[in-house]
């Protein structure tokens, strides 16, 4: 009686984990699409929400953590549950970071005013669906545990490199074309580079439930980063 | 059964019943009382008596829950409760999901799968459903703080879809739960869609108003004694002006026709002199725009049932977008097919261009309001956007069909499918 009644008790605690994580997921997709949403609708009061939100991510982080390490010193946990535990550490980090990406698109909110081009946050918004997307996809994994979805996942990745690159093309012509576009395009150009990296972080957590699933590394063949740190834009300015 | 035989024969079948599931202790009633009767020698009255007792008892409903149990045969014997909660389950159209204490999955039917996809017995719905507010629905409802709860739940990716969920607990204490999930992406769209039309609407009015706003200001300031430039001012605040008029007399238009969607029952119009008259109508604007009508159908009359103005309003909007559009291509041939008879009896109208037609990717869209597919050339032509979705209004009033044809280079073919009668 007194064995079962152990386990079970365990198997409560390594479901609070996974649970805690999938909601800590939820938030922050909901937290990224709202910081977007306030980006291109120039919705200042969205923003603060997203602001704030992000203090619940921390939170879950801290209790994810705090579990993890109480039932690693009681349990002494093998194998699949060790793997199970340490890899709930590592996807609460990731999507800890993921939040704090959104909370940084949300806090450029004020600098960026509504005059810019509506293609811009078009495209900003066409690479959150990519990002968001992937994170969904990946979060839909670790509910259903079906890794060989996982290299779908990884692939998408690709697509946001090379929208994010087209992007940064774009806003780099902006900014030649008038001075006045700096200030704005800078802080687009951030935004995009922070949707980008939770593509990639969306990227990590697919590695890490790979490897909670079959105790294996994913193969080292993962597609390559963005290309921006090859382009270059001739110094004239297009004629008008 | 002699004080049952007043026809009540479910009551009947009811005594009998209890007389069958008590006979062994009918039985063994009887033993005692004659052992007793046989061993004690007690009277004959006091045998009968004990006996009559023991059947009274046995007749009489054992206790308060043998009631149910009864209700229970009779519903079972209509076959209901043989019914099995899957087959229910699949039998309701709309996403449902059967889940236990621990938010774990028991159930979903065919539409859920269809729906969410990936959903397996035993999966967690708290992993699958991640959105705050459905992990708060779960949470209370699992807590026991509500029997029944319902928020609305959005699913961005990978299609925007909106959901009314509402869970409640099956039963009394069986331990289950159910949600079931409404569409209402609908609705939803269709709410947006009014908005963006009246945010539209407010765009088209404010941007020539903008324009006359700035003239107004040169001319009481910079321009106030320069008389060249103040008649080329006024002539394009009264090109605004007519601009913003046309744009209301389509919206006022758009909007009584909405106001009754079905069509008056008996009127008939006659769909030639119609046409002609559309034609003469417009001969001055396609001889501007350097275009030749060329009428290609007979003069015997088509009558058909509608409305004269409305369609009249038909066939000069796609007439005259054909001279504006199709300019380039200098000739315009407006013709008729069809008859009285035929798989649709009908009337197919080509109003055919050979400008440079329009690209396949806008044609799907081409009859929503304030579409346009370049609004350069739309403003220049004094274009409103609306003319389309005029046109496609009044068919759908008169049950009748667009269908647009046309190939980047080779011009455009507006078909109007009239049925008859």
């Amino acid at each position: 009686m007194q064995s079962v009644h152990i386990a079970s008790a365990y198997d409560e605690e390594l479901k609070f984990l996974s649970k805690r994580i999938a909601a800590m997921g939820g938030h922050a997709e909901r937290m990224v699409e709202q910081a977007v949403a306030a980006l291109v609708n120039v919705d200042h009061g969205l923003a603060q929400k997203v602001i704030q939100d992000d203090l619940v991510l921390d939170e879950g982080q801290r209790e994810v953590d705090d579990k993890a390490i109480i039932i690693i010193a009681r349990r002494q946990p093998m194998a699949t549950d060790l793997r199970e535990i340490v890899g709930a550490i590592r996807i609460s980090a990731d999507i800890e970071r993921v939040g704090d990406l959104g909370k940084n698109v949300a806090k450029r909110v004020a600098s960026v005013d509504g005059r810019q081009p509506n293609s811009l946050f078009r495209g900003i918004e066409a690479l959150a669906n990519l990002a968001l997307t992937q994170l969904k996809e990946v979060l839909d994994v670790y509910a259903s545990r079906s890794v060989e979805r996982i290299g779908l996942v990884r692939d998408r990745d690709d697509q946001i490199d090379a929208m994010y690159t087209s992007l940064f093309r774009e806003l780099l012509t902006y900014m030649m074309e008038d001075p006045r576009n700096i200030t704005p395009c800078t802080h687009l150009l951030f935004c995009a580079k922070n949707i980008e990296r939770i593509g990639d972080h969306a990227t990590n957590i697919a590695e890490t439930i790979y490897y909670i699933v079959t105790g294996d590394q994913m193969p080292t063949d993962r597609p390559k980063g963005d290309r921006t740190d090859k382009v270059v834009l001739s110094g004239t300015v297009p004629a008008k | 059964m002699a004080e049952t035989g007043a026809g009540q024969d479910n009551k009947g079948r009811a005594l009998t019943g209890r007389l069958a599931r008590n006979r062994w202790l009918l039985g063994a009633g009887v033993l005692a009382i004659l052992a007793v009767y046989f061993f004690a020698g007690a009277s004959a009255y006091v045998l009968v008596l004990a006996l009559a007792v023991l059947a009274a008892a046995a007749m009489l409903p054992a206790d308060a829950e043998r009631e149910p149990a009864d209700a229970g045969a009779a519903i079972e014997a209509s076959g209901l409760q043989r019914l099995s909660g899957e087959y229910l389950a699949a039998a309701v159209a709309d996403p449902l999901i059967i889940f236990d204490h621990s938010a774990t999955i028991v159930h979903a039917n065919a539409a859920a799968f269809a729906a969410f996809g990936g959903l397996a017995p035993g999966m967690s719905l708290s992993l699958k459903f991640r959105a705050p507010e459905m992990q708060a629905l779960l949470d209370g409802i699992l807590a026991g703080e509500v029997a029944s709860d319902a928020v609305d739940y959005t699913e961005k990716l990978p299609v925007e879809r909106t959901y009314r969920v509402s869970a409640s607990t099956v039963g009394h204490a069986t331990g289950l739960y159910v949600l079931v999930f409404k569409d209402q992406s609908e609705t939803r769209r269709i709410d947006r869609m009014r908005a963006d039309f009246i945010a539209n609407a407010s765009h088209e009015l404010r941007t020539p108003l903008a324009s006359i706003a700035g003239f107004i200001e040169t001319l009481r300031g910079p321009a106030r004694n320069d008389p060249a430039a103040r008649d080329q001012f006024l002539q394009i605040m009264q090109n605004q002006t007519g601009r913003m008029a046309r744009l209301i007399d389509d919206l006022l238009s758009l909007s009584r026709l909405e106001m009754k969607p079905y069509l008056g029952p008996g009127t008939e119009v006659d769909l030639r002199q119609t046409i002609d008259s559309v034609i003469d109508s417009l001969g001055p604007l396609a001889g501007e725009n350097g275009v030749v009508i060329e009428r290609e159908f007979a003069n015997a009359p088509l009558v058909v049932p509608g409305d004269r103005d409305e369609l009249f309003q038909v066939f000069e909007n796609l007439l005259e977008n054909a001279c504006k559009y199709g300019q380039s291509g200098g000739r315009v041939t407006v013709s008729i097919a069809g008859g009285e008879d035929g798989q649709q009896p009908g009337f197919d109208v080509t109003i055919r261009d050979y400008g440079p037609g329009i690209a396949e990717e806008h044609i799907p869209r081409i009859t929503e309001r304030f579409y346009r597919v370049d609004v350069e050339n739309s403003r220049a032509q004094k274009g409103t956007g609306l003319g389309l979705s005029i046109v496609k209004h009044i068919l759908t009033r008169h049950n009748a069909r667009l269908s647009i044809k046309s190939e980047v280079g080779k011009g455009a073919a507006f078909t109007v499918h009239l049925p008859a009668r």
